[in-house]
């Protein structure tokens, strides 16, 4: 099995197996081991089949679309008309969306199946996907670590082969990070790219949706489908959408390649630098000129995406009140206490300590030393990136200074938590594509490796990923599973 | 910058969120390890650096102004936790 999106759209094309039968597997294999890993938090049986049905039909005619007949998941974060879409939060337990976000109209409009609805850390907040209300997720690599967050769901369901591909949302790293964690290829476009229209708010001027997929070429794929302007999404980019597949296979002979000091300083383990060191031999050997080069403000970008993120989400989460839909707490007295209640009983304790923060920086008198003084940190680190991209194509580093520490390492201790991000977290304040690719093993955990691009250089991205993945067979290692 | 459990009340009641009296302090020492962490920003001199808040530098656009979306309201409602005809019931509010 584990078949790549490509493989399954060739297959069905071909006539070696019907989108039937192939989402029959699909949800046969999640049945059988999404009790152990918790990917999924619902599972739509009755919809794939229906849709691989209508698949069937469109595919005898000759009228399919792109990814017609292709089973994928879909974090539980973008909406899903009629089915629930929890943020894997109480307060969303018994929400069912009213429509599609336009990334789930867009696989709809492609023909692709929806499998069900995957794990993730409440509202996208983690970096470990403990903080979701249905559990876990466990890394299909080895089932005491954890997937990463926030996608973490969408990452271990793809490298455990519950699904070829699934979407995700990156805000600080949610999507590259699990990627990295699983061992899967995933990619976070340029801020504006895909559209978040439907896409339940976290920090609006961060998120940004992408797809995971076993290797370069299938999130090229994926990404088409999810790209585009969207009059729905009010920072939706009209930038024209190149075709990702076809800048595939282009090379990267002569590429200038940076690697950033500060991606390879304290706090990196030695073992992952190694593992990085060999795949930039790879890419050496591929015709790439690796320049070092520096973003010196790296370090700050911590403190920097947590004032802005916590800002943005103590607004943006202030809608879920408990009045027109989601959790309202039983008997409420009056009307602040039923907002409070609904809140407090609704919200999680990661989301409360981020409102909580987000509400103190931008309460009276608080404002210019954290939220001002965090946009002009911003600032400061696009302004590094764009001295970078100057003297280089593509910028390349670890994914994360740590491979999947063990479920509950990491619990009573957010800030530790935080640092995680230190190598994604940037790309976001500064809107800049990422993807993460897995390019080996510690201790039988895959390690990623970031590629960074500049904007709107999401195809640069693809064909770099691509060419280091026809040269090595990293991406098409799959773990034991234990049903 | 350490917070003190008023200073968590204060915040919580802004934020309109209840927490639990027994979880007071654990929040004041979670929330003050983030300010510690926050704090950092300060070691920078930002003076004369505009403020980011679109990383594309873009501004917001603009539509004309006329109704793009049908009135959905029942569909809305079926998924509010008290509606009573057309209308959202919340607790009274007005004496």
């Amino acid at each position: 099995m584990s078949l790549g999106v490509n493989e399954i759209r060739r297959g069905l094309a071909k006539g070696k197996f019907s989108s039937v039968e192939i989402t029959r597997d699909y949800l046969a294999r999640i049945a059988r081991y999404n009790p152990t890993l918790n990917c999924f938090i619902s599972v739509t049986d009755e919809i794939a089949l229906a849709q691989a049905r209508a698949a069937d039909a469109a595919l005898a005619k000759g009228n399919a679309g792109t990814l017609t007949g292709v089973p994928l998941a879909h974090k539980d974060l973008f909406c899903t008309d009629g089915v629930r879409t929890s943020c894997a939060s109480r307060i969303l337990d018994n929400f069912i969306a009213p429509y599609d976000a336009t990334v789930v109209a867009n696989f709809k409009r492609d023909g692709a199946v929806m499998l069900g609805k995957t794990n993730m850390d409440e509202f996208a907040m983690g970096s470990s996907n403990e903080n979701s209300y249905y559990g876990s997720v466990a890394n299909p690599w080895n089932t005491g670590h954890v997937p990463g967050g926030s996608s973490g769901g969408s990452a271990a369901a793809v490298a455990a082969g519950l699904a070829p591909g699934a979407t995700g949302t990156d805000t600080g790293g949610s999507i590259r990070q699990p990627a990295a964690l699983c061992g899967v290829t995933g990619i976070k476009p340029t801020y504006g790219r895909v559209s978040r229209y439907g896409m339940i708010a976290y920090g609006s001027s961060l998120d940004q949706g992408g797809p995971f997929a076993r290797s370069a070429e299938d999130c090229a794929l994926l990404l088409q489908t999810m790209s585009g302007f969207d009059a729905r999404d009010s920072t939706s980019s009209e930038q024209a959408v190149p075709d990702f597949g076809a800048a595939l296979g282009r090379g990267i002979d002569g590429l200038r390649i940076g690697l950033p000091k500060e991606y390879f300083a304290d706090g990196l383990d030695g073992r992952i630098a190694a593992v990085i060191e060999t795949a930039i031999g790879e890419l050496r050997r591929l015709g790439a000129d690796i320049r070092d080069i520096s973003l010196p403000n790296t370090r700050l970008s911590i403190p920097t995406y947590y004032v802005v993120a916590m800002a943005e989400c103590s607004s943006n989460l202030a809608r879920f009140d408990g009045v027109r839909f989601g959790y309202r707490c039983e008997n409420p007295v009056d009307l602040e206490d039923l907002y409070k209640r609904s809140r407090g009983e609704g919200f999680g304790a990661e989301v409360k300590r981020r409102i909580m923060i987000g509400t103190y920086a931008l309460s009276a008198g608080y404002y210019d030393a954290y939220y001002l003084k965090a946009q002009q940190l911003r600032r400061m680190i696009k302004d590094d990136f764009q001295q970078a991209f100057t003297d280089v194509d593509l910028i390349l580093g670890p994914t994360t200074p740590e491979v999947a520490f063990r479920i509950g390492a990491k619990t009573d201790d957010p800030v530790s938590m935080y640092l995680q991000d230190i190598y994604t977290i940037s790309l976001n304040l500064a809107g800049l594509p990422g993807m993460s690719l897995p390019v080996g093993f510690v201790d039988g955990l895959p390690v990623g490796m970031q590629l960074i691009g500049n904007y709107f250089d999401e195809a640069g991205l693809l064909n770099a990923a691509h060419s280091y993945q026809q040269v090595t067979d990293w991406h098409l290692q799959a773990p034991e599973l234990e049903a | 910058m350490t917070l003190k459990s008023d200073d968590i009340r204060n915040i919580a009641h802004l934020a309109r969120l209840h927490i639990d009296e027994d979880a007071i302090d654990r929040y004041a020492a979670d929330l003050s390890s983030i300010l510690a962490l926050v704090d950092e920003m300060n070691q920078v001199d930002c003076s004369g650096v505009a403020p980011l808040s679109n990383p594309l530098d873009a501004t917001q656009r603009l539509r004309d102004d006329v109704v793009t979306e049908e009135n959905q309201r029942d569909k809305f409602q079926s998924i509010a936790p008290d509606v009573e005809q057309g209308f959202y019931r919340v607790p009274q509010v007005i004496e």
